[in-house]
């Protein structure tokens, strides 16, 4: 029996205004994974991190970290996660030090050790040169690094990562996939929230799709995928006559009518490793080589779409922490 | 389509055991150590932003030139010099108008997230209240000092003594801190800043104008007076004006409530701890329960 570093069942949380944020949310999160919770706007991901982290209490169900009930034992819980939310919660006019250290005394490490953790994070995290500037001076990156390293403070067992990474540039982003998966590496529980398929994807290793409050789909990013069963065959030949002998020869394989253009050819299949093999054989019996190949596996866009029918990136703003609206980076 | 949807709701093996409970002792300590926590934090605030203290006393200051040299050549009070009469109202009415920066600082922390991270932490939840309510208090201090300088320029004169005059100041702190929850809890339920500046203003101008601040409140309409006379702000101008310029100055009606100096500062104190009775537990509220 595996043992879940958070669970939960049944939450239902409605707001005051009679938006239903959470609709009967079911979770189990293993530990030492990385959990990602994917979804739009307004789907209920950042309601569902206020209640594990116990900073909201649900209309119904319930909720346990580590064992202990979110409200019953909210001081326990505290003491055990780290969060970074929604709108890199840093306190303008404190230094990066400062800030790190304000989050560690608060965390009753005490001033010394706190301050000795701080100097370690923010090598850590590659923020040595903003130690002693204002957070008000920051980058957008280095905001959300320094955000992300407070909640680290305390050496949680879990981590809450509410929307990591929106508003970065790709560079900030890929520089923070590093540090987390890292922190996995070393056994720390993440749960993550975000927009991004991609993200979920390189990240999670369990991804549950939410929308208007509901887990509509669970499953590894693979299972996901291959539940819409198809992936994609390119090839590139050497001439625009070999690419019509090519798909020809990939038709009559069983594959679905190749689309054409130029000397390339894609292919939609639906078992993209057995294909492919089969592909090849057949090629090279024709004495057909590829100048270039790839399997491209369905996106979790791909994946999003067609479990909701719309785009992951419609959908109304989250009522979230009161006032927060707009405040993203 | 979730996994584990029938599992029942024990804690699983491997799992840690519910600490018991921190001892009171404990957890005043901690409440203690945080507050002074966020104390600090916004006493750095204060020092990065060192405009705010200049903006906090040109308000007061512009108020101090305009009665003394603008209104004050009209407003008689009998048996008092009018500058000596204004700067208790003028203490009192900077240490009300402070307050509003105590229901902006809380809003802004709401706002950008800082709020629900350290909801989020395993400290005392009565510690962002209390820091900021210290912290405002440290300032308001330093306001003060500004303040008492401009008064002795423009010609005011404790005859109440050092030790009159020092009493005074200490119910003004009081009053100030005992405030400072109440806007607390104005910044925890404002949307934004901004909203939080507009929701502080109409508790602050009724109760420092309808007062016994710049006029006696005798020369009011008289159905203001019962109010003017009886509202925490005006008790606490009496008993600070009474500290402040000593016994020596008595005039029935004017400068009292009636009976003694004690009576005055008793009742102010009074009213102070009932303010801070009631706004502190219900801030301290607001600010567990969110949305």
């Amino acid at each position: 029996m595996p043992t879940y570093a958070i669970e939960a069942e049944g939450l239902v949380k409605r707001y005051k205004g009679g938006v239903l944020a959470l609709n009967g949310v079911d979770l189990a999160v293993e530990e030492g994974t990385v959990f990602g919770l994917l979804g739009p706007n307004g789907a209920g991901k950042t309601t569902a991190v206020r209640i594990f982290t116990t900073t909201l209490v649900p209309d119904a169900g319930w909720a346990r970290v580590l064992g202990l009930d979110v409200i019953e034992h909210a001081e326990e819980v505290r003491a055990s996660i780290g969060l970074a939310g929604q709108f890199a919660a840093v306190d303008e006019n404190l230094t990066g030090y400062e800030n790190l250290r304000l989050i560690g005394q608060l965390n009753q490490l005490g001033r010394r050790r706190s301050a000795q953790r701080s100097r370690e994070l923010l090598g850590r995290f590659g923020l040595e040169e903003t130690a002693d500037r204002p957070a008000k001076t920051f980058s957008g990156g280095q905001r959300r690094r320094l955000d992300v390293a407070a909640s680290l403070v305390a050496r949680p067992s879990i981590l809450f990562l509410d929307e990591p990474t929106t508003g970065l540039d790709p560079q900030s982003r890929k520089d923070l996939w590093v540090m987390i998966e890292e922190l996995v590496a070393e056994g720390t529980t993440v749960l993550l929230t975000t927009q991004y398929l991609e993200e979920a994807d390189r990240l999670a290793s369990i991804v549950a799709v939410v929308d208007h409050g509901r887990v509509i789909a669970e499953g590894t990013p693979e299972e996901l995928k291959s539940k819409m069963g198809r992936t994609v065959l390119e090839l590139e030949m050497s001439s625009a006559e070999d690419a019509v002998v090519t798909a020809e020869a990939l038709h009559r394989l069983g594959s679905e009518v190749p689309q054409l253009s130029g000397a390339k050819v894609e292919v939609t299949v639906d078992h993209g490793a057995e294909f492919l093999t089969r592909a090849l054989r057949s090629l090279d019996r024709r004495k057909l080589v590829p100048l270039h190949l790839a399997l491209r596996e369905p996106s979790l866009d791909d994946v999003f779409l067609a479990l909701t029918g719309h785009r992951a990136e419609e959908g109304p703003i989250e009522p979230d922490a009161k006032g927060a609206k707009g405040a993203k980076l | 389509m979730s996994t584990v949807t029938a599992t029942i709701p024990v804690p699983l093996v491997g799992h840690k055991e519910a600490p018991a409970a921190p001892s009171a002792g404990r957890r005043l300590r901690r409440a203690l150590g945080d507050s002074l926590v966020i104390t600090e934090r916004n006493l750095i605030g204060f020092l990065r932003v060192p405009q705010s203290l200049f903006f906090l006393s040109v308000q007061p200051i512009m108020f101090v030139l305009l009665f003394r040299y603008v209104f004050g050549g009209a407003i008689k009070i009998p048996g008092v010099d009018y500058t000596d009469y204004l700067m208790p109202g003028i203490f009192v009415q900077t240490a009300a108008f402070g307050s509003i920066s105590t229901a902006v600082g809380m809003s802004e922390d709401l706002q950008k997230g800082l709020i629900e991270r350290f909801r989020a932490l395993p400290m005392a939840r009565s510690a962002v209240l209390a820091g900021r309510g210290l912290a405002d208090l440290a300032r308001a201090i330093l306001v003060i000092v500004i303040m008492t300088g401009v008064g002795f320029a423009v010609g005011f004169r404790p005859h109440g003594g050092l030790a009159g005059f020092l009493a005074g100041i200490g119910i003004l702190l009081l009053f100030s801190h005992s405030l400072s929850w109440g806007f607390s809890l104005i910044g925890l339920t404002a949307a934004n800043s901004e909203t939080a500046q507009v929701m502080a203003f109409p508790f602050i101008f009724p109760l420092t104008f309808a007062s016994s601040a710049f006029v006696a409140v005798p020369s009011l309409p008289s159905w203001l007076q019962a109010f003017a006379r009886n509202q925490p702000v005006s008790q606490v101008i009496n008993a600070v004006r009474d500290l402040m310029l000593g016994n020596n100055l008595h005039v029935p009606g004017v400068l009292r409530t009636g009976g003694s100096t004690g009576h005055a500062a008793l009742f102010a104190v009074l009213w102070c701890l009932v303010l801070l009775v009631v706004l502190a537990p219900a801030s301290v509220r607001r600010y567990r329960r969110s949305v």
